[in-house]
């Protein structure tokens, strides 16, 4: 297990799509927030907040043909990989035009013609799936690799422990890879888990077990490209640790006043977004005109698409009772 | 007509869908190298070889949510669940993820996998490895539930299971795998949703399944020497439910018998007993009457493991009550 603490310095490109997505990502997460307080979007929402580099760093690294299996908290994972926003905004306020016709909401962002074979609200159930999607990579030849996104608080749960066990006995091409976000719900992770790092399990199943800085989005790309060549070239599974944080509560209603003071403070000096628009200037790619005008920019798709949404019609009433079976 | 086994058929049916379809893979405990624990994937690994058929450890919610990923993604998964009261192990893959994935998608995928798992009391097994499964699963809309009854059906359900578009449980029963019956030779596909009128009578219509339906023939066999005349449906298809031929035979025979391996709260003759008191109501001559289980569990010692699934004279003795209204 290392601690690759140097991030590697990707091609120009590379970095202004990082950047973007991550920008993106943090002005529709805020766009979502108001959303709820407006009660457009009902039930519950996961925000990922402070996590962008984690969707944005794995996503660079996605090839076609390869899936991904995520969580509830999920957003960001789903509009890295392209994901439109208005599909996933029209998609939240239940509305005929959403990704998935309005039935799934907030907590089920898909969209298979990206290979987003889903996010889940049961916690780790979305493990095995990625290890039935690496299986058909497996015995089709096809080179591709399934990624699943999961909490540290999935890993206590049966779902994890049964799909890496299986995943490294038959050595499929499949990184799991933990966004250790400290908390589960409202739990911080010492009170839950009696190991330092999640990385550390993946010596139960002989897997490699890699800790990343999950706040520096070139460093997630890098490590996360290494696990998914070995994935590819028949070398296993890994189990790849993101060490992030939530810089908002566990769901809507949380304002999580159990974190310990100055925690969060600490945190947003490593925000992920700061991290790579500073080194970014630094080396001379970027000044702070043309990043506030990426981010008004932004501002003005997401405040459109918002805008979309809401105007865009419920789903007909009978479609309830459509899409339950494929007929045919 | 050769005779084959229960067993022998569905054998048969998985290599024959192995050998249509290159996307056919199969999984589970013990199927591949030892050829299952009930003896019903021998030679399989043999034939299609170890990228097809794999033995699995035992992660009842790993495999199962395997199968998800990969029907979703290219292939045709077969899983073997072995016992059916494992299915409860792997129950969030099946109700949150198999049965909801199309329909919390929009539409989106389609799931083409089959899980089998036999089921059923009478082999001894005790209480955690004799119960059947399907009452469980058919308040989960998005699944397609088969229980096949006969040896021409242990084939031809389970034929098109694995050509379905859509999840199917296939429930075997157990105390059936050395059921010999003469077939075909050419063993036909059989369409899911379609109920087989198994014996035609006039008196009193029996709906069952698998092994209590096969009680119910003796015991129309016994009652026909008493002059009453016995109608036995066998459902094979508990989703979808064919509900036409159960409403044909009633305008024929106006009573209704319904007989389950199943305890009776929730059991699955709950449904039949709505559809005869919704669709059927004007053509009942006689309350809806069913015999099960009650509120007993399956029991070890063997004289108590017989008397918990309903027998033929039990069965009996209740179509004599019911002449009787």
């Amino acid at each position: 297990m290392t601690q690759h603490a140097l991030a590697p310095a990707l091609p120009l490109e590379t970095r202004q799509r990082m950047l973007r997505q991550m920008l993106e990502i943090r002005l529709a997460e805020e766009s979502i927030q108001g959303l709820f307080l407006e009660n457009l979007i009902r039930g519950t929402t996961h925000l990922c907040i402070g996590q962008e580099a984690c969707s944005s760093g794995v996503a660079a690294v996605l090839q076609p043909g390869d899936t991904v299996t995520c969580t509830y908290r999920g957003h960001g994972h789903a509009l890295a990989m392209g994901l439109s926003l208005k599909g996933m905004l029209a998609e939240m306020m239940g509305k005929a035009s959403g990704i998935c016709k309005g039935k799934g909401g907030s907590m089920h962002m898909t969209d298979a013609s990206l290979g987003l074979l889903g996010a889940n609200a049961i916690v780790g159930a979305q493990l095995p799936i990625a290890v039935g999607a690496a299986l058909t990579a497996q015995v089709m030849g096809t080179g591709t690799l399934a990624i699943t996104f999961f909490g540290e608080g999935a890993s206590n749960i049966g779902a994890f422990h049964e799909a890496l066990n299986l995943a490294a006995i038959w050595k499929l091409p499949v990184l799991f890879i933990c966004e250790n976000n400290q908390y589960g719900e409202y739990s911080a992770m010492h009170v839950t888990t009696p190991v330092a790092n999640i990385a550390d399990r993946a010596s139960s199943y002989g897997m490699p077990g890699i800790i990343v800085d999950g706040q520096d989005a070139e460093i997630v790309y890098d490590q996360v490209k290494a696990a998914a060549d070995r994935a590819r070239s028949g070398g296993g599974p890994s189990l790849i640790e993101l060490k992030t944080y939530r810089f908002k509560g566990h769901s809507r209603t949380d304002q999580a006043p159990y974190r310990p003071k100055g925690e969060l403070d600490a945190w947003l000096k490593r925000d992920p977004i700061l991290i790579l628009k500073e080194r970014m200037i630094a080396e001379g790619q970027l000044d702070e005109t043309e990043y506030e005008e990426l981010r008004s920019a932004l501002e003005r798709s997401v405040h459109e698409a918002v805008e979309w949404a809401k105007a865009e019609p419920f789903p007909a009433l009978e479609t309830l009772v459509q899409d339950i079976y494929y007929e045919g | 007509m050769p005779k084959m086994t229960y067993r022998e058929a569905i054998t048969k049916a998985l290599a024959d869908a192995m050998r249509a379809d290159a996307r056919v893979v199969l999984f589970g405990e013990d199927v591949a190298v030892a050829g299952g624990v009930f003896k019903v994937t021998p030679g399989l690994y043999e034939e299609f070889g170890a990228l097809r058929v794999r033995d699995t450890p035992i992660s009842e919610q790993a495999f199962i949510g395997a199968a998800l990923g990969a029907a979703i993604t290219g292939l045709r998964p077969v899983a073997e669940l072995m016992f059916a009261d494992f299915i409860p192990v792997a129950m969030d893959q099946i109700v949150n993820q198999i049965a909801k994935y199309r329909y919390m998608s929009g539409g989106q995928f389609v799931v083409p996998l089959t899980i089998r798992a036999a089921q059923g009391a009478g082999a001894g097994f005790g209480t955690q490895h004799s119960q059947c499964a399907e009452s469980w699963l058919m308040n989960m809309p998005g699944l397609k539930i088969v229980v096949p009854g006969t040896v021409a059906d242990a084939y031809g359900l389970l034929r098109t299971a694995i050509e379905e578009n859509n999840p199917v449980i296939v429930l075997e029963h157990k105390v059936m795998y050395n059921l010999a019956e003469e077939v075909p030779d050419v063993l036909p596909h059989v369409p899911l949703g379609v109920a087989a009128v198994r014996r035609a009578g006039r008196d009193v219509t029996i709906v069952a399944t698998q092994l209590v339906m096969q009680r119910s023939l003796e015991a129309a066999d016994a009652l026909a020497a008493e002059g009453i005349s016995v109608e036995v449906i066998d459902l094979r298809s508990m989703a979808p439910l064919d509900e036409e031929t159960i409403l044909a035979s009633l305008e024929k025979t106006h009573r209704l018998l319904i007989v389950e391996e199943a305890p009776h709260a929730g059991g699955w003759g709950a449904t039949i007993a709505a559809l005869a008191a919704d669709r059927g109501i004007y053509l009942l001559d006689a309350p809806v009457k069913r015999v099960n289980m009650g509120g007993a569990l399956v029991a070890y010692s063997p004289p108590l493991e017989d008397e918990v699934v309903p027998n033929a004279k039990r069965i009996a003795q209740a179509v004599r009550d019911l002449v009787a209204e």
